[in-house]
């Protein structure tokens, strides 16, 4: 049976608030007793708890703790009163996806305003009581302060038994910066302790009654199609209670997890597959991009009515990044059940409401019929497998009513079905004046798409079920993210003052290897073209990198940040002779609209074998008003020490025709004896909004070590992952 | 046939395929929650568990080898009542971001600390670089093992 909203909600005596967003009918804040109404931000109970329903999802970002410091500090309470309730598509906001490091700046302001206005309610419904101007009140953790003496009352007695829904001005006044004192604070991540206590914390924690354990049996490649199969035998295997087939799909279903497993193995045994051998050849990955199909797309020009200036010389470098994985530490899983009617489907997938509407479309089920709720996994980086491994749970359930399946994809699964981050090929070429410094920028970047996100029904077919099934949805054509984000080409257009630029894309629109979002998309391999070339049109002008960067730059906060790192690692101190190690620079502005991050790393280079070896990063980052200083350093941290693993390390390898990275062995990341020490400081921005810091480190990071490479050996290194030559 | 061994202090009978892994056993059969599925390959660490004081992959592990053994998992090391020195250590240097690692991390780190009471960092980094982790928490990570040794050797911290 389905819960209403009402009785989901159902409790003692609650205030709920909520906005005019999808799944709210009015705009209106709901104080309730008894039976709370569409409490869809956030829900005061009685009893005191207060209940703050996410938007975005937590991965281990840290979201959800902001998000409680935001409220809480509106509300005037302890940020312990917060309960976080993750997204839920029968009572949760709908804010898409969690992506594009866009949280705080989407789902902060909401928030802060839903806490702001049930304040302001409870404050003048405690005025009216005591007889005093609410003015004169003030809140310490939900209790009323009367010209700072402690009334009897207190926001949970305010609320009582009540039923109460007020309306809500879209211009609700909320705290100045200045007052903050929850905001602003390293506040202990909520979800920690539970995880180092082996709380029930992840997906996989979710154990349902009579649940059963399901595999998938996939092809070695996509495009593959299936030519025989022999399942009578998997059938009779212990345990199992059925085989799934729908067109090119297979599936397994057994009483154990590793009956489900077995079976699996057995089945995949007994298949034979038509390989379509489709894929590029791999020691020619960029000469493929440059001659593949491609739809050619301005992303920026700029020309000066007239220049004055004199051009000397043309310089130009070619830049190459691989396919690169997200490769989270769980592979994708998801549970489902079907009632016969409904479905409701247990997902780590980053947009629970997209995710909905695509499984239905899918499963030809009414979206009102179709529940989609957040279970964190491990940290996902992008899109993943995870919606796919929903769709396929969402497919098996469909066949076994009643019965909750859990489906796990094993590591090979997730390493040779999940969407990677997409190769790329960039050439650059700069008309430089006889200071060096550049006059003329062309930027041309070859690229599948980076995104494939089963967004809406028309890109449903995105998603692998949908495809292998019998009556397979069609591909969805290749989608372009236009500026001002980007996909290819985000952070493709630099953010130093030339006078001319173009820049282009090349988009391949036939796609053999599935491609979408991985942190930072395009970002992370512009910016280490951009900054890599930048260094070496520094060193070509004979001038530092640091002034040749700050000299050509006329953003004040970008001058600011670099000029603050030059000061706080004694840049200009640092010894510049080769000598197998070396320090080196890279900076960028994410989407060159959230967040600035400027890195320098140095390194050593091993003279006999080519192995570098990170010493030290230092960052800087200006992220405007930081909500948690500590949670935006360890998003900083984290970012360069992924980057450091796809810059040194990550190459997905496959052969014509089949994926050939299936493990740790044949896709190794970073390692604990691998990373160097980490320094992050942050810009003191209180003045300026909050920006997101998920995604601005990577670019930074990759250019930093490079250009570090260049400074220990001499040798400019263009391709990623970074491999220099023994000395 | 049960099959009897010692799982955070307690005995425990379970009657499985023999040739079950470990890993199963003690998320599947008895709903315990820190160890992790990762990778099934041994090569990731999300899975670790302490037998008999050495930490080991659970997840290749048939669970007839640890009859009548010592088995110890995240939850058998402290409690929010009662916290592991590296439990507590995790929690003051935040020292996760998604946490998925974090299990196998904090069990090698006890049984490495056990070894080693006094390790350098670049020790520490050494008897965890068997372990993967995809956030880059592994700063915080050595800094909590780090700040635990202190705690274990009865310096404040």
């Amino acid at each position: 049976m389905r819960t209403s909203r009402r009785e989901f909600l159902q409790s003692a005596g609650a205030l709920a608030v909520c906005f005019a967003l999808p799944a709210c009918s009015r705009h209106a804040v709901s104080i309730t007793g008894g039976q709370a109404v569409l409490g869809n931000r956030l829900l005061l109970h009685a009893s005191g708890a207060i209940e703050l329903l996410l938007g975005k999802v937590e991965f281990g970002q840290g979201v959800g703790t902001a998000m409680a410091q935001i409220a809480a500090e509106e509300l005037d309470v302890n940020v312990d009163r917060m309960q976080l309730v993750p997204v839920d598509t029968d009572r949760s906001p709908d804010e898409f996806y969690t992506f594009s490091s866009i949280s705080i700046q989407q789902s902060g302001p909401p928030t802060r305003r839903a806490a702001a206005a049930a304040r302001q309610f409870l404050l003048q419904r405690a005025a009216a009581r005591l007889d005093v101007a609410a003015d004169t009140l003030n809140v310490r953790d939900g209790d009323i302060y009367s010209a700072g003496k402690r009334t009897k009352l207190s926001y949970w007695q305010l609320i009582g038994d009540e039923n109460i829904d007020i309306d809500i001005d879209d211009d609700q006044a909320v705290k100045a910066v200045d007052d903050y004192s929850i905001v602003g604070e390293s506040c202990p991540r909520i979800d920690i302790p539970g995880k180092v206590f082996g709380a029930a914390s992840y997906l996989q924690d979710l154990r349902l009654p009579g649940m059963l354990h399901a595999r998938v049996v996939r092809p070695p490649a996509e495009r593959a199609q299936l030519t025989s199969i022999d399942a009578s035998a998997v059938e009779q295997l212990p345990g199992v209670v059925t085989v799934v087939r729908d067109g090119d799909f297979l599936a397994v279903v057994a009483e154990r997890e590793s009956q489900a497993r077995d079976a699996a193995r057995a089945l995949r045994d007994s298949i034979a597959w038509k390989l379509a051998g489709d894929m590029p050849d791999e020691r020619a990955l960029y000469d493929w991009l440059k001659t593949a199909d491609t739809r050619v797309e301005p992303v920026a020009s700029k020309t000066p009515d007239s220049t004055q200036r004199k051009t000397t010389a043309t310089v130009a470098a070619n830049y190459q990044r691989p396919y690169q994985a997200h490769a989270s530490m769980s592979p994708s899983a998801a549970i489902a059940q079907f009632d016969g009617r409904q479905m409701t489907v247990w997902s780590h997938g980053q947009g629970m409401y997209p995710l909905r509407t695509g499984i239905a479309h899918v499963l030809n089920l009414d979206i009102e019929d179709v529940r989609c709720l957040h279970h964190e996994a491990a940290g996902c980086y992008g899109h993943n497998g995870a919606d796919d491994a929903a769709c396929d749970a969402a497919a098996i359930a469909m066949r076994l009513p009643g019965k909750p399946i859990r489906l796990q994809w094993e590591r090979a699964d997730e390493m040779a079905w999940e969407p990677y981050g997409s190769a790329m090929h960039i050439e650059v070429e700069a008309d430089v004046d006889e200071a060096g410094d550049v006059a003329a920028w062309r930027y041309d970047i070859w690229s599948c798409p980076h995104s494939s996100r089963p967004r809406d029904p028309e890109a449903a077919g995105n998603m692998i079920y949908a495809r292998q099934k019998q009556d397979p949805l069609p591909l969805p054509p290749a989608q372009s993210i236009p500026q001002p984000n980007g996909g290819a080409d985000r952070n493709g257009v630099p953010l130093y003052a030339f006078e001319t630029m173009e820049v282009t894309k090349h988009l391949v629109t036939d796609v053999p290897i599935r491609v979408s979002a991985l942190r930072g998309l395009g970002a992370y391999a512009n910016v280490f073209a951009i900054e890599s070339f930048m260094d070496e049109l520094a060193l070509r002008a004979g001038a530092d990198p640091m002034d040749y960067r700050l000299r050509q730059l006329d953003d004040e906060r970008a001058i600011a940040l670099l000029e603050r790192l030059a000061k706080t690692t004694n840049w200009y101190q640092r010894q510049t002779g080769r000598g197998g190690e070396g320090w080196g620079l890279g900076f960028a502005r994410f989407k060159n609209r959230s967040s600035y991050v400027g890195v320098v790393m140095r390194v050593a280079v091993d003279p006999g074998t080519g192995a570098i070896r990170l010493k030290q990063a230092d960052a800087i980052c200006d992220a405007g008003l930081v909500i948690n200083p500590d949670g935006v350093k360890a998003q900083i941290e984290g970012g360069i020490i992924q980057s450091a693993s796809w810059t040194l390390k990550e190459q997905v390898r496959f052969s014509r025709e089949s994926k050939q990275s299936l493990d740790w062995a044949s896709y190794p990341i970073l390692r604990f004896d691998e990373i160097p020490d980490i320094d992050v400081a942050l810009m003191q921005r209180d003045d300026q909004p909050p920006l997101g810091v998920g995604e601005s480190a990577q670019g930074p990071t990759a250019a930093a070590i490079a250009n570090a490479v260049y400074a220990a050996t001499g040798q400019r290194l263009r391709r990623l992952p970074l491999v220099p030559r023994p000395a | 046939m049960a099959l009897k061994f010692r799982l955070n202090g307690k005995e425990v009978s379970i009657d499985v395929d023999p040739q079950t892994p470990l890993l199963e056993v003690l998320r599947n059969d008895i709903a315990l929650n820190g160890p992790k599925f990762g990778c099934g390959l041994a090569q990731c660490g999300a899975c670790a568990v302490l037998l008999d004081g050495v930490s080991v992959r659970s997840c290749v592990m048939p669970v007839q080898s640890i009859a009548g053994k010592d088995i110890t998992t995240l939850e058998g090391l402290g409690s929010a009542t009662n916290p592991h020195p590296l439990q507590a250590a995790f929690i003051a240097e935040q020292a996760l971001q998604c946490g998925y690692c974090a299990s196998g991390v904090i069990t090698t780190a006890a049984a490495f600390l056990e070894q080693n009471p006094t390790p350098r960092d670049d020790e520490i980094k050494q008897a965890l670089s068997a372990h993967l982790c995809r956030c880059g928490a592994q700063p915080r990570m050595v800094r909590a093992v780090a700040r635990a040794a202190r705690q274990l050797a009865g310096e404040d911290s």
